[in-house]
């Protein structure tokens, strides 16, 4: 016969987990911010997918973005300034059983944790993280970011900043073991959502570069961004992130991208001729993941343990 | 080839008597790579086998590969060896291997030798194709001479071709041979400890080092007039022998640790080898973290996830890792750090003993942090120390720090074996279901302990933070609560307080002298005690393991004793140097807290010379208190 058996059909979910669930404190937020907009829509992606909220650890550095956990009703971790990455990575190294997400900004990931998020990307454990970008300081009120563009003013360059900007897609495609790369923008939820998605969906370390504005101190980004439409295309694969097509027809511009080639995806990440790419630049699904050999001897029983001492023991016995 | 390669034939005499002497002192020195240190590893494991007491301590340059026949290049390794316990490195050598006429001088300054010091020097460099070699080695023959060191030049190399191509590779066994022959070690369990060291090679390897460990052997019994014998004292009690961080790395699959997280560092990173060979098969694994930073994030990660964690460092990574330690102790995230000493500031002298950290430890973070420091002053207590630390961090809800040093590390002692018990392999914490309604800062308001939730735990869900929160951890600015719960985070110390007996006094409760201490001093300074009061003084010592809560009851001891000197390996003013007075003086680091702790005006002794203390320094001080002439 085909069908269920009959006692799968009673298997209904003790608990379905609604939005709410997902739900901590109001946040704080400035109105205008696009942490907003990326709250609901992980709040929703936690909800399509049912997560136990008990089994869930948001992860975070210190900035603005980095106040996410307290928003999240599971298990968090607000941690120090540029350290989410080896907090997530001990978390889940030996717990394949959590789901972990990371949120940290442009001065928490490209600036004071450089160093962490070069390897956590080398060690390719499975987490999802969302990298906020919004290229200025917030919390500290406006400073410049390894990520604002030349000229940006700002409370430590008031005469407008010199270098050029860290882009952090070239960096993390720079980076060996790298196995997934997507970019997207805080006022889209439908693209937004979708690259979400799929990052979570990915086992590794599924890495989401969020444009952002911050409606307090980039201002001037704000215009930018909206009268610059042209300047985004949408990546499209049927293989890597699909939008219905109501939400493609938010882009004016596409283009067709094989997110398994690493050099195309460099490319892309360019921004050459001030273009931005949206979707999944790269992924390699086959890249070594570090937390499979964390995980790989679960389990040990006090006796077990034991047994391996008392053997080191003997071998220095006299 | 015939004896007469010889600059100075050793004396023999077929009817040579072994002297029998309650312990001695030997030196290995040599250049870098020429494996003086196997030699002494595996003469004192044969020693130890035998049931000698043993104490060893390695001479490490601090560079892998530095110039050859260098003063400053010496590498070598001190065993003490003894019919009773060893607990030090002692006083002057007895007898000395030395592969080349410069070395010796690198151990001079540090005053390694006496009068009568026995040396056995390689006199290959005698007859050496340079005129430069062997004027230096000539002329250094002549000092060790003139400072009354008993030399006796030995063929080493010459002896050695006769059965290898490269006597450099290898010298060293045919060394431990005339060596087992002088203090009549059993040869079957040299050739053991050969097949042992040499276990991971090839045949061919371990039959050419058992052959030059029994060319040594002979040629020793036909030439050298040297032989002692160490009587061994019978004991029915089990022992195992191994270094401190081999200890520690024992202690860590005594403790059931998960996630062992470190970055290499000098003299640490040989606990983290030992693991990283071992730990795989005991349900745990070594991260090699990026940086010292990510070391400790990593370990308070997997901590607060529910495993087991410990990152094992150095100053420097201490250093590294203040912020993070600041946040385990706020966020109350149990964990177990171990600092194994060496000579700072900065980089300081990275294979050398110190004990300056202490300070560094207690009050490194900014704002109040609390935690426990515990001190180990054995190699046995570098081992049991790991287990209680990992007690004491769970059930605390606290970071433990293990203090050990350079002298600890790489130190071989013979201890009792331990006997584990199952308890010490039980899962972190409790993790039945979370009660639904406790806070995951559930403080108790007397004790400042709290059960804590893990990820998986319904019911328990909270975020940690750095910042200040409230019992559910929800941030908070509340001025009462930041004062009420820093009051809780301290009064875990206070609580562990009362779990603890005063420490034990060496000597008599009460007289003139108190000798106060920490660490790996704890066998030279009693030695000195013992010494001091057999002539009658009136000198005691106590030894502190807990440094973070203090053991109970020191003001009170203190207060029996007409005078209270700390000593130990660290920095502190003498008293009477050019502009130091009462007020600016700078106390050695341990003096400063007990001097805080007891409003007793502690005196401290110290120096940093970047070497274990020698009991005769700390009985001239003792004598020099005391005036005992």
């Amino acid at each position: 016969m085909f069908g269920l058996k009959l006692d799968m059909a009673c298997e209904i979910p003790d608990k379905y987990y609604s939005l709410e669930d997902y739900e901590k404190a109001e946040p704080r937020w400035c109105p205008g911010c696009g942490d907003h907009s990326v709250l609901t829509n992980i709040q929703k992606l936690c909800r399509e997918k049912q997560l136990d909220p008990a089994k869930t650890v948001f992860v975070s550095g210190i900035g603005c973005s980095s106040r996410f956990p307290h928003y999240m009703k599971t298990y968090g971790f607000h941690g120090l300034h540029g350290r989410a990455f080896p907090v997530a990575s001990g978390i889940k190294f030996r717990r394949p059983d959590l789901d972990v997400f990371v949120i940290t900004g442009d001065g928490d990931c490209c600036s004071i944790g450089a160093g962490a998020w070069v390897h956590a990307i080398r060690y390719n454990i499975n987490m999802t993280v969302m990298l906020f970008n919004n290229e200025i300081y917030g919390l500290t009120k406006n400073q410049t970011s390894p990520t604002s563009r030349v000229g940006t003013k700002s409370n430590t360059s008031p005469r407008g900043s010199i270098l050029p900007p860290i882009n952090p897609l070239q960096t993390t495609l720079g980076v060996a073991n790298v196995s997934f790369v997507a970019q997207t923008v805080d006022w889209n939820p439908a693209h937004l959502y979708a690259t979400l998605n799929a990052a979570h969906e990915h086992k590794g370390f599924s890495f989401v570069h969020i444009v952002q504005r911050c409606p307090v101190f980039q201002p001037d980004l704000v215009d930018e961004f909206t009268s610059g439409k042209d300047a985004f295309h949408l990546i499209k694969n049927e293989n890597g992130i699909v939008l219905d097509e109501k939400a493609e027809k938010t882009f004016k511009n596409s283009v067709e991208h094989d997110h398994t080639d690493i050099n195309a995806a460099r490319h892309l990440a360019e921004h050459e001729n001030g273009k931005f790419y949206l979707g999944l630049l790269y992924q390699n699904k086959e890249a070594q993941c570090y937390d499979d050999y964390g995980a790989h001897n679960l389990g040990f029983t006090a006796e077990q343990k034991m047994s391996v001492l008392n053997e080191e023991l003997d071998k220095r016995a006299i | 080839m015939s004896n007469d390669t010889m600059t100075t034939p050793a004396v023999k005499s077929q009817n040579t008597k072994a002297k029998i002497i309650g312990e001695h002192i030997l030196e290995i020195v040599s250049d870098s790579g020429e494996g003086a240190q196997k030699c002494g590893q595996s003469f004192a494991s044969i020693s130890a086998k035998m049931g000698n007491g043993v104490w060893t301590v390695e001479i490490i340059p601090a560079e892998i590969q530095p110039p050859a026949r260098t003063r400053e290049g010496a590498s070598g390794i001190r065993v003490r060896v003894g019919s009773k316990k060893i607990t030090n490195m002692g006083n002057e050598a007895d007898l000395l291997v030395a592969f080349n006429e410069q070395v010796p001088y690198s151990r001079i300054v540090q005053n390694a030798y006496r009068e009568g010091t026995v040396m056995l020097l390689e006199s290959k460099w005698a007859t050496h194709s340079s005129e430069e070699v062997k004027e230096k080695y000539a002329s250094a023959v002549e000092d060790f001479k003139r400072q009354g060191i008993d030399v006796r030049e030995i063929p080493m190399e010459v002896e050695c071709l006769k059965l290898v191509k490269n006597p450099r590779k290898g010298k060293n066994m045919w060394v431990l041979g005339m060596l087992s022959h002088v203090y009549q070690r059993d040869l079957s369990r040299a050739e053991e400890q050969v097949r042992y060291v040499f276990k991971k090679k090839k045949d061919e390897v371990i039959e050419a080092n058992l052959g030059l460990l029994r060319a040594g052997y002979q040629w020793a019994s036909d030439h050298l007039d040297l032989i002692y014998e160490i009587p061994v004292l019978p004991t029915e009690e089990k022992l195992v022998v191994m270094n401190g961080n081999e200890a520690i790395g024992m202690g860590v699959l005594a403790a059931g640790i998960e996630v062992v997280s470190m970055y290499p560092i000098t003299p640490a990173t040989s606990a983290s080898h030992y693991l990283a060979d071992v730990l795989d098969r005991a349900g745990g694994v070594v991260h090699q973290a990026e940086d010292e930073i990510a070391a400790i994030g990593f370990a308070i990660g997997a901590s607060y996830a529910g495993k087991t964690a410990i990152t094992i460092t150095s100053g420097p990574g201490i250093a590294l890792k203040t912020e993070f330690i600041g946040l385990a102790a706020m966020a109350e995230v149990p964990l177990v750090i171990v600092d194994v000493q060496r000579g700072g500031p900065s980089t300081g002298l990275p294979t050398k003993v110190e004990q300056g950290d202490l300070l560094a430890v207690l009050y490194g973070q900014p704002g109040d942090s609390p935690k426990v420091v515990l001190a180990a002053s054995t190699i046995e207590e570098c081992f049991q120390f790991i287990v209680l630390a990992r007690k004491l961090a769970e059930t605390f809800r606290i970071p433990v720090f293990v203090l050990t040093d350079a002298n600890l590390a790489t130190g071989q002692q013979p201890f009792p074996r331990p006997k584990a018990e199952k308890d010490w392999f039980s899962p972190p914490i409790d993790q039945s279901p979370w009660k639904e309604g406790v806070k995951p800062f559930d403080w108790n308001m007397e004790t400042g302990l709290s059960r804590r939730p893990i990820p998986g735990q319904a019911g328990g869900i909270y975020t940690l933070t750095g910042l200040a929160h409230d019992e559910n951890g929800i941030v908070s600015y509340n001025p009462d609560n930041n004062q009420k719960t820093s009051e809780l985070r301290s009064k875990k110390l206070a609580t562990i307080k009362k779990t603890l007996n005063p420490p034990v006094i060496h000597g008599e409760e009460s007289g003139d002298l108190l000798i106060v201490s920490w660490g790996s001093t704890l066998g030279a300074i009693e030695e000195a005690v013992d010494q001091a009061i057999a002539l009658d003084a009136k000198v005691s010592t106590l030894h502190l393991r807990f440094l973070s809560p203090m053991e109970p009851g020191l003001k009170e001891i203190f207060k029996r004793f007409k005078k209270v000197l700390a000593i130990e390996i660290n920095y502190s003013d003498d008293a009477k140097a050019p502009y130091v007075d009462e007020e600016n003086r700078r106390y050695s680091q341990l003096a400063w807290i007990l001097r805080a702790q007891t409003l007793v005006d502690i005196d401290s002794f110290s120096n940093v010379k970047g070497q274990p203390l020698q009991p005769k320094i700390i009985l001239a001080k003792i004598k020099e208190e005391l005036n005992i002439k």
